[in-house]
């Protein structure tokens, strides 16, 4: 097999596998695995620029996408007025008395010097956060006291009601996760490279108790539900006759119709972004740009000495890469529509994306492409082989046995471990991926 | 007699309990900073590591509940936790040999043995949980038989307290009573103990003293004739007890329940970073900082005011100045602290 048809057969592979699941489960549960396959590879492509083309370590992956989620709701729900009415804008003026306070304290470690720097900075905190908590709390009572069962939330800035919204929020992901993507790199990267892998699954963390607490801001673990999407409902669809129609003649029976139609025009949408997410990464990977973060990335100090500054590029791709993972974040809260901060776990939102790469190959774009759609099938899929495999395992046990249960209950955690071995053994005999960089 | 009861009351809600979860991630910590002394790498899978290792403490414990052993007023695990470490070790010698020696012949990147942890790290989450479902079913009393692997897992037995509240009140006839929980005096002497074994070990024997060579200056080790692969061998024997005993120590004080044992995770890292990476003194001094502070800023200080201001004074809020749910943002405003003012941790580190 020549070098040059290896991408495209693997390729075709993958999508023979999808297609092979469409005729086992379904057409249904194939273009939710293709729905999420284009997301994932969103967001491999995200962690392939910080990782192949960088060589940054990024284990808050999962932080950026819970970003983009929040952004999609912010962006795409409609405001609740009285809640802006009885607190809002108090908390809009206590998050500002914060950011003050910040940069007041970043100023006076700048500014003074000795021990009157010490003095004034912890002065300024100290008495800014007070000041902070004082405003912050009673916004927050007077917005979450509204309708606590139904909102008890600011909402979104969706004053329109408009449906299409929802893809303004992607962008706005990006958005906020370059945000916090920028404060990491800017304390982290420049040191060690480890110490980028710990503060970014610290930032992770933080923002994930950001969402699940702060219900003024995303109605925490009660979640937000009912996010208007970009795309028509299927009820709607299957009321409409014309749709009805159509459906008929081409033999489908409207509700299958109207639940394949959705999912066709999400995927459409999606591999709109990715296309020209994908468009630009490979601009970026052959341009000079892009060449000089390989050279960075191979040898520091040479890059180093012929004038790169080392540290900026890096916070520049760190950005970049965490916000593409941002937009796939928002992309997925609206294909779920809605908002669960307990859904966000580190294994499947940080680790699996990092199988992704490394096994499609890392340094190359497609290969990332094609390592998002390949890993998730399988996440998907393992399960169902793992039930199957269990299910053969305990064939000749009486039904209703404790053990039965347990095997078929412990397939579940085939999963994580079927991940880790497919990592290793990636790593250990194929360290350059399926699609390796040219 | 008020300033005495807000003492108390601090030592009970503060101090007691951040000594012991302070000794918890120092131990842990000291875990994580040997590996990146001698193999030179963050280890990802290190809280993995410690729930791997307790719950192979709790089945042993299982097996010995089982046989009607008993350890008195002590917690059975206790007696398991050195056939707990056994089984640890063994896998962790398994893993080195199967995953990471390969890695270290090649002289891979210490970012590529990051990433290879994080597959391990995957590997023993899945291995954990199975393993836990498993002997539940096949050891466990009547009454934890359907323990599954993502559950919460309470194994401690024995007596509960050193102190109650109520011995204390009656004791010193104040209004404020002092509990001290006999997991949080096993966890200090536990912690005492084992600390003082590995600084002799590290310190006076010859095997301890060529670690240390070898973690100072690897190629100056390797021309003294100090054989790596048994330096790297005996640094995952002492990890394995090291991240067993703060494992079954924590699930003692606590519970078991493998995704908390995970997120341990950074709160030892800082730990780790904060006394300086590589540096043993500094892993302990880091685990009791950021346990404290953890302990000291979500704990509500209302009733301490109460206290010691006058009544006029006295605070209607909790005075709670972050709450629990932020424990994490903790210890990383702490780690980040560090890393913008002193890289190499409070004790000289070997990191930059």
């Amino acid at each position: 097999m020549t070098h040059s048809m290896r991408a495209p057969l693997l390729f075709v592979l993958v999508a023979g596998l999808i297609i092979f699941t469409g005729f086992w489960k379904g057409p249904n549960v194939a273009l939710t695995i293709v729905n999420y396959g284009l997301i994932s590879a969103i967001m491999a492509l995200g962690v392939n620029l910080q990782w192949g083309f960088a060589g940054l370590f990024n284990v808050g992956i999962m932080g950026f996408v819970a970003l983009g989620g929040l952004a999609s709701v912010l962006i795409s729900m409609p405001p609740v007025k009285e809640a802006w009415s009885a607190g809002g804008l108090q908390i809009i003026f206590a998050l500002l008395i914060g950011a003050a306070t910040v940069v007041g304290a970043v100023m006076a470690q700048k500014r003074l010097k000795g021990r009157a720097k010490t003095l004034a900075t912890l002065a300024i905190l100290i008495v800014g956060f007070f000041v902070f908590r004082s405003i912050f709390d009673a916004g927050v009572q007077a917005v979450e006291a509204i309708n606590p069962a139904a909102t008890g939330y600011l909402g979104g800035l969706n004053f329109v009601g408009a449906n299409w919204f929802s893809i303004i929020g992607w962008p706005v992901g990006g958005l906020l996760a370059a945000g916090a993507a920028w404060l990491i790199g800017k304390t982290a990267l420049g040191l060690r490279s480890d110490y980028l892998a710990i503060a970014t699954l610290g930032i992770a963390e933080i923002i994930l108790a950001v969402l699940k607490n702060e219900d003024w801001l995303s109605r925490g673990v009660k979640n937000v539900v009912g996010l208007p999407r970009p795309v028509p409902y299927e009820t709607d669809l299957q009321k409409d006759p014309s749709f009805v129609e159509s459906a008929a003649n081409f033999g489908l029976d409207p509700v299958l119709a109207s639940t394949l139609y959705a999912k066709l025009l999400y995927a459409g949408l999606f591999t709109i972004f990715l296309v020209i997410i994908l468009w630009m990464a490979q601009k970026a990977l052959n341009s000079p740009w892009g060449r000089m973060m390989r050279a960075i990335r191979d040898n520091e100090v040479a890059a180093e000495a012929m004038g790169k500054d080392v540290t900026a590029r890096h916070l520049q791709i760190f950005i970049l890469g965490s916000a593409i993972c941002g937009i796939a974040g928002a992309m997925i809260t609206t294909l779920d529509s809605q908002l669960t901060p307990t859904s966000y776990q580190p294994l499947r939102f940080t680790f699996l994306i990092w199988v992704m790469v490394i096994v499609g190959g890392s340094g190359n774009n497609f290969g990332a492409v094609l390592g998002g759609f390949l890993i998730w099938w399988l996440w998907v899929m393992v399960e169902e082989l793992g039930l199957i495999l269990m299910g053969g395992l305990t064939f000749g046990m009486a039904e209703g046995s404790a053990l039965k249960a347990l095997l078929i209950d412990s397939a579940a955690h085939m999963r994580l471990l079927t991940m880790g071995l497919i990592l290793l053994l990636v790593l250990r005999f194929s360290p350059r991926g399926l699609v390796p960089e040219k | 007699m008020d300033f005495l009861n807000a003492l108390v009351v601090l030592t009970n809600f503060v101090i007691v309990p951040g000594l012991a979860y302070g000794a918890q991630l120092a131990i842990g910590a000291l875990g994580v900073t040997l590996i990146y002394g001698i193999l030179r790498f963050s280890n990802f899978a290190h809280g993995d590591t410690m729930a791997f290792g307790t719950v192979a403490t709790i089945l042993f414990t299982w097996i010995f509940q089982g046989w009607g052993l008993s350890f008195g007023p002590l917690p059975t695990a206790l007696l398991a936790l050195p056939f707990g470490i056994g089984l640890t070790a063994l896998f962790l010698l398994g893993t080195d040999r199967v995953v990471y020696r390969f890695y270290r012949q090649q002289k891979a990147k210490p970012v590529i043995l990051v990433i290879v942890s994080l597959g391990v790290m995957f590997i023993m989450n899945g291995l954990t949980r199975v393993f836990l479902s498993l002997g539940a079913y096949a050891f466990a009393p009547e009454r934890e038989r359907d323990t599954r692997g993502t559950d919460d897992v309470n194994f401690f037995d024995g007596e509960r307290f050193i102190i109650t509240a109520r011995n204390f009140k009656e004791m010193t006839g104040l209004d404020e009573g002092l509990a001290i929980k006999s997991t949080q005096g096993i966890t200090l002497i536990t912690a005492i103990i084992v600390v003082a074994l590995l600084f002799w070990f590290l310190n006076k024997t010859r095997t301890g003293k060529s670690m240390r060579a070898f973690s100072d200056n690897e190629d100056l080790a390797l021309l003294s004739g100090i054989n790596p692969e048994r330096v790297v061998m005996v640094t995952w024997l002492i990890v394995a007890a090291l991240t067993t005993t703060a494992g079954v120590l924590y699930g003692l004080d606590k519970s078991f329940k493998a995704f908390t044992f995970f997120q341990l995770l950074l709160p030892i890292f800082a730990a780790a970073i904060v006394g300086g990476l590589g540096s043993p003194l500094g892993a302990i001094a880091g685990g009791f900082v950021v346990a404290f502070a953890e302990v000291a800023i979500t704990y509500p200080l209302k009733k301490v005011l109460g206290y010691l201001l006058p009544e006029s004074l006295a605070p209607d809020s909790l005075v709670q100045l972050i709450s629990t749910d932020y424990k994490f943002a903790i210890s990383f405003v702490i780690l980040i602290i560090v890393l913008l003012f002193k890289p190499t941790g409070l004790f000289k580190g070997q990191s930059v």
